[in-house]
């Protein structure tokens, strides 16, 4: 039986419920069950091939941009179904944003690479202000002012994914994803990264997948332990206080995992 | 054979085995190395030299038209026959009409090509499922493998007569049997695949994570398609552009076919005009004589007809320079 204890229902901003979701025949994910809470950082933990990036990507539909993928159960954000079919799809990824793994600048400039989610969400504000505002906050200001309309691309790979993060919160999303961010980048802009998570965590809620466990142990608040099935379906195994999850895990999978015995 | 001496060394005879045998394979590699760099280096001068041969050539005969007509004259006339003499008994040799038919039809043919090329390429890449990109992709390059000349013929009995029945007055006047409209409509046609395949395989290039970044700002499919991959993909874009108005402007069956044999200094589509192509077809087929001026005009023609697609190239690399958007 999977144990599906984590934050009260109160001031829960997402809640998932008997959430399947399939490849076509093959199921991927099985029966998770979790809430998120707002304004903390969410970490999902768990070996490659347990699902945590599907799991993330089911929170703003992206899986809906690969054929033959579904899901069944429920999501609700803010007390809303987000697979109901009256809801559009690009508005629920306008309000729940999403950092990848590999930095992914657009081929624009600097500029350019913010203003892009604001442009096609008709934003009619001061452009500049809103540029300046994400870019602040994602803490690139001060290394970008002067050349705003250089390419995203000759930044260097931390400065990228912080213009990634600025990209991200420049549509004011309410949640940000964020699958691995750190993973291809070198130690010091890896913290750099784990101290903006924190920081973002204060207005947003934030969902991260990492591989790192003293990264998880780090910047997040509450930590979800996932592994696979015999049927390859990746599963929740426990949901809790990061500080409880690993100093005193309950289930000895997950204890197994963070001890590094196993995955 | 006991190469223990020469070396020097004690080496057991398996591994000296190997060696020998390797380090002949790596002379026979080298000997291989070098005869494929040269066939292959000979491959690529053999282009070079026929795209030089053909500038030669070109050159020289002109020098014989240029040497009697001025420059100037057949650059910038406005009034084109070498062959019939006008009433006073005088030939003309401005080569203008000429320009402009081709440039008409040319244009024509880019109008219909480039939206409708560009919007198969985003469909095809962008919002076809698989399986009908897959059916979809064979039946356009069938459309490019069609001869010219059956596409002449489409275009002077079928596409023509089809815009006289309009009965609805689109132009003031009556379409001519030969005229420039029908012959561009359907150099349009022609010239879609190469629009459309060269700008999709420009689109799938384009990085999948950079779709995903703006699918996951909230973009809808066809802000992902016009605003991150064509941005992307521009510079195979243009570069499809380019080629197909190339091919527009040298293709030579379908506008000898269908848009005429009458010199005009026009943009008007519904009349009949001579291409530059179509005017050395004429002269080729007739019987003048090697070495007259009228036969050199064959050359003068064909030189202006190559200086404008390399123009064309040469635009072409300078935009897609001026719009890469690097990824």
């Amino acid at each position: 039986m999977t144990t599906t204890t984590g934050p009260t229902a109160t001031d829960t901003t997402l809640s998932v419920t008997n959430l399947d979701m399939y490849y076509g025949s093959f199921r991927a994910l099985r029966d998770i069950n979790m809430e998120i809470k707002r304004h903390s950082v969410t970490a999902l933990i768990g070996p490659s091939g347990s699902g945590k990036s599907t799991l993330l990507r089911c929170f703003n539909r992206m899986n809906d941009l690969v054929p033959g993928a579904r899901v069944e159960g429920q999501v609700l954000f803010n007390g809303e179904d987000i697979y109901h079919p009256s809801i559009d799809p690009t508005e629920i990824r306008l309000r729940v944003g999403m950092v990848f793994q590999k930095p992914n600048p657009f081929p624009k400039s600097i500029y350019d690479n913010v203003a892009f989610g604001l442009r096609i969400n008709g934003f009619r504000g001061n452009m500049d202000e809103a540029v300046e505002r994400s870019l602040r906050r994602a803490a690139l200001w001060d290394e970008v002012k002067d050349r705003l309309k250089a390419s995203g691309l000759t930044l260097s790979g931390g400065q990228q994914q912080r213009l990634c993060i600025a990209r991200a919160v420049a549509v004011q999303p309410d949640i940000i994803l964020m699958d691995e961010p750190a993973s291809a980048l070198d130690p010091i802009s890896t913290l750099a990264i784990e101290d903006l998570m924190r920081e973002l965590s204060r207005d947003y809620t934030i969902i991260v997948v990492t591989h790192n466990m003293q990264q998880a142990a780090r910047v997040s608040d509450w930590t979800a332990f996932m592994t696979m099935g015999e049927d390859r379906a990746g599963y929740l195994v426990e949901v809790g206080d990061t500080h409880q999850i690993f100093t005193n895990p309950r289930d000895e999978r997950t204890e197994g995992y963070i001890t590094g015995r196993f995955g | 054979m006991d190469t223990t001496a020469r070396d020097g060394f004690a080496v057991p005879i398996g591994q000296r085995q190997t060696t020998m045998q390797l380090s002949r394979n790596r002379k026979r590699g080298a000997l291989q190395g070098r005869i494929v760099h040269w066939l292959f280096f000979a491959c690529a001068v053999m282009s070079v030299i026929t795209t030089f041969g053909i500038v030669v050539s070109l050159l020289s005969q002109s020098l014989g038209f240029f040497g009697e007509i001025p420059f100037w004259e057949f650059l910038f006339g406005t009034n084109w026959s070498p062959i019939l003499k006008d009433a006073e008994g005088n030939r003309h040799y401005g080569v203008l009409p000429l320009v402009s038919g081709t440039l008409l039809v040319a244009s024509i043919a880019a109008a219909v090509a480039v939206p409708a090329g560009l919007a198969i390429a985003i469909y095809l890449s962008e919002y076809a499922p698989d399986k009908v990109r897959r059916s979809i992709k064979p039946v356009l390059e069938v459309l490019a493998g069609i001869p010219t000349v059956v596409y002449g013929y489409f275009a002077l009995t079928f596409v023509t007569p089809l815009l006289q029945s309009i009965p609805v007055r689109v132009f003031r006047e009556d379409l001519l049997v030969f005229n420039a409209l029908s012959a561009g409509l359907v150099m349009g046609l022609m010239i879609i695949p190469m629009v459309s395949s060269l700008s999709e395989d420009a689109m799938v290039a384009v990085p999948r994570s950079l779709r995903a970044a703006a699918y996951a700002l909230g973009g809808t499919r066809l802000e992902v398609s016009l605003r991150i991959v064509v941005p992307a993909a521009f510079s195979g874009i243009i570069a499809s552009f380019i080629l197909a108005f190339s091919r527009a402007i040298g293709e030579t069956m379908l506008v000898t076919l269908a848009a005429g044999a009458t010199p005009r200094l026009t943009f008007n589509p519904i009349e009949s005009i001579q291409a530059m192509t179509a005017f050395i077809v004429q002269l080729a087929l007739g019987e003048t004589p090697h070495g007259s001026l009228e036969y050199n005009t064959i050359f003068a023609v064909g030189l202006l007809l190559f200086a404008l697609t390399l123009g064309m190239n040469v635009i072409g690399h300078f935009l897609v320079r001026r719009f890469r958007e690097e990824y």
